[in-house]
């Protein structure tokens, strides 16, 4: 090859710089969070930030900065949502990928992704003017903000990304698998259920590892239905988890306070569960596709 | 052939039970949406009224008005995609053209799928540091902007790459043969032919915009007041509420359940025609 063009090269390097821009940020983001979260923390004492059974941080003569309360409501948040949604995601996944007849199936689809769209402020309205007054009457509360409400309304959010995840790996499943079941007289249910399912396993487990990453993550949503008192989780009480812990005082801790600064701490926390959701996902992903 | 029968009573019913099942879950799907549109429109369309989308809010005459978070969200929406459209495209383009190294894209394309987990609150979080302190840009439209330039960075970088690659090879071959150099291929023949891509990842990327509440709150502030879009300088300072903050301060600041309902129907509405657009883009910009 002949010299190239200056412009060629510059080019190159021009791509390459923005694509090297993603790594950036998230190295970027990670560096700020250390650097902010970590004060509180060095401050507040690492165990007793992190198994500290009381949040109390507008305290004046006593803060308290414990966040147990807040790192279990997002856990048993979580695995809340995840209990609900997942078998209602993955049958209406069935469905859609085998069971449903086609017109149906391209009415359903577009239903789906506009569920995925809608913004969560949407959700947390409704839950906040529907969900909430109707526990409250049903289950006789003093009010409904309460960790069942923001589980309920989480595991409608996450219904979309675990339909549309689990939906395409059962469609990649080869037809010659589910032929072969047929032929030796399964039903189509049972073929679905006993053969499709289990081969599309790891696109599954991804599609749930998705659903937790965007259960632990939501906030406004929560931030409306669940009471925002860092009470110890209960399924009936108002509780504070990780994302809201941060929204609710961010607006109010006055800069360079020990409060704004624990607030960090907690970004600090949620991140490092997101990463670990993102890692574990990577590797159901990497490990389906070797297989 | 003879009438099909079930080897048993027992498993009949199994199957039957488990079809039962999937349009019971499919139905619940459907339902959800539904009974969440019409909630919504229910409450929402009665206080929808010309006046409510075109004015701003009037203490004096005590009417409410949304036309400023109309502005801003539309601003926001243009920034943001002013910055990352350059970098997401530029991005897709050397994960698809140029890299050769294997490690590098896969660092890459990891970070790409990191920036896509991370949740708002975390960006949040990082345009209140950086944008908003670090940069001293304060509270405004333009810090948060910034912040969702971050966050939508993976959508459009994977939408143009999925587009990129469905570019024959053929193409750049006949490009390349022709005597054109590596860019003048990209730029005549490679991103032309992948316009639908991108397109499609700028509607999902609006949609990702429209919907963020968390950052812009934090970022961009909560004012509901006109801003001033005609200088320079305005541009720069202007800070207010976009649709989805504004539906969040009238319903759990002010509790005027109305008016946010009003809000999500106009959010309602917003999503359905992006989700048409995204639908519509990818059908009719596919070349062939």
């Amino acid at each position: 090859m002949t010299k190239r063009k200056p412009a060629e090269v510059s080019m190159q390097i021009l791509f390459l710089l923005c694509g090297l821009v993603a790594v950036a940020f998230v190295l970027l983001i990670t560096a700020y969070l250390i650097a902010a979260g970590l004060p509180a923390i060095r401050q507040v004492g690492l165990a007793s930030f992190l198994f500290g059974r009381t949040w109390d941080s507008t305290n004046e003569t006593d803060p308290r900065f414990g966040i147990l309360p807040l790192i279990l409501t997002s856990v048993y948040g979580a695995a809340g949502a995840i209990v609900v949604g997942v078998p209602i995601g993955l049958l209406t996944a069935i469905f859609l990928a085998k069971a449903a007849p086609p017109r149906l199936a391209g009415l359903l689809r577009p239903a789906v992704s506009l569920l995925a769209g809608i913004p969560s402020v949407v959700y947390g309205l409704v839950g906040m003017c529907v969900l909430v007054p109707a526990l409250r009457a049903w289950l006789n509360l003093p009010a409904g903000d309460s960790l069942l409400a923001a589980i309920l309304v989480l595991a409608v959010m996450i219904l979309p990304s675990v339909i549309d995840l689990s939906a395409a790996a059962l469609e990649a499943v080869p037809k010659e698998y589910e032929e072969a079941s047929l032929a030796l007289g399964a039903t189509e249910p049972e073929t679905w259920f006993r053969v499709s399912v289990p081969a599309a396993k790891s696109g599954i487990a991804a599609a749930v590892a998705l659903g937790i990453g965007r259960a632990i993550g939501e906030a406004m949503a929560i931030l409306m239905v669940a009471g925002n008192v860092a009470n110890m989780p209960s399924l009936l009480r108002s509780v504070r988890f990780l994302t809201t812990g941060i929204a609710i005082e961010m607006n109010y801790a006055a800069p360079g306070s020990l409060q704004r600064q624990a607030l960090f701490s907690i970004g600090l926390v949620l991140f490092l569960f997101i990463m670990l959701i993102n890692i574990l996902l990577s590797l159901t992903v990497k490990r389906g596709k070797e297989v | 052939m003879a009438r099909m029968r079930w080897p048993s009573p027992r498993r009949g019913l199994f199957n039957a039970v488990l079809r039962l099942l999937l349009w019971l879950s499919a139905a619940l799907t459907g339902g959800l949406l539904v009974a969440i549109v019409c909630y919504v429109c229910y409450r929402g369309l009665p206080g929808l009224s010309w006046q409510f989308l075109s004015s701003a809010e009037s203490i004096l005459q005590g009417t409410a008005g949304i036309l400023p978070s109309i502005f801003n969200t539309l601003y926001v929406i243009i920034l943001s995609l002013l910055i990352v459209l350059p970098l997401g495209v530029g991005a897709a383009v050397y994960l698809t053209e140029y890299a050769r190294s294997r490690r590098l894209t896969a660092m890459i394309e990891f970070a790409a799928e990191t920036l896509a987990g991370i949740p708002s609150m975390i960006y949040a979080l990082v345009g209140v540091i950086l944008f908003c302190t670090a940069l001293g840009l304060q509270k405004t439209l333009l810090a948060g902007s910034l912040t969702l330039a971050i966050m939508t960075l993976p959508t459009i970088v994977r939408a143009t790459q999925e587009s990129l690659k469905t570019v024959p090879k053929a193409y750049r071959e006949g490009a390349l043969g022709l005597g054109a150099g590596k860019w003048r291929m990209i730029r005549t023949v490679v991103l032309p032919s992948s316009v639908d891509g991108i397109v499609t990842g700028c509607i999902l990327a609006a949609g990702r915009v429209v919907g963020e509440t968390a950052v812009l709150m934090y970022t961009a502030g909560l004012s509901t007041a006109m801003q001033d879009f005609s200088t320079i300088q305005g541009l720069m300072k202007a800070s207010g509420s976009t649709l989805t903050v504004a539906l969040y301060v009238y319903a759990k600041e002010r509790a005027d359940f109305a008016a946010a309902f009003s809000v999500a129907t106009v959010l309602l509405f917003l999503t359905v025609l992006i989700n048409l657009a995204a639908s519509l883009a990818g059908k009719c910009l596919r070349r062939g």
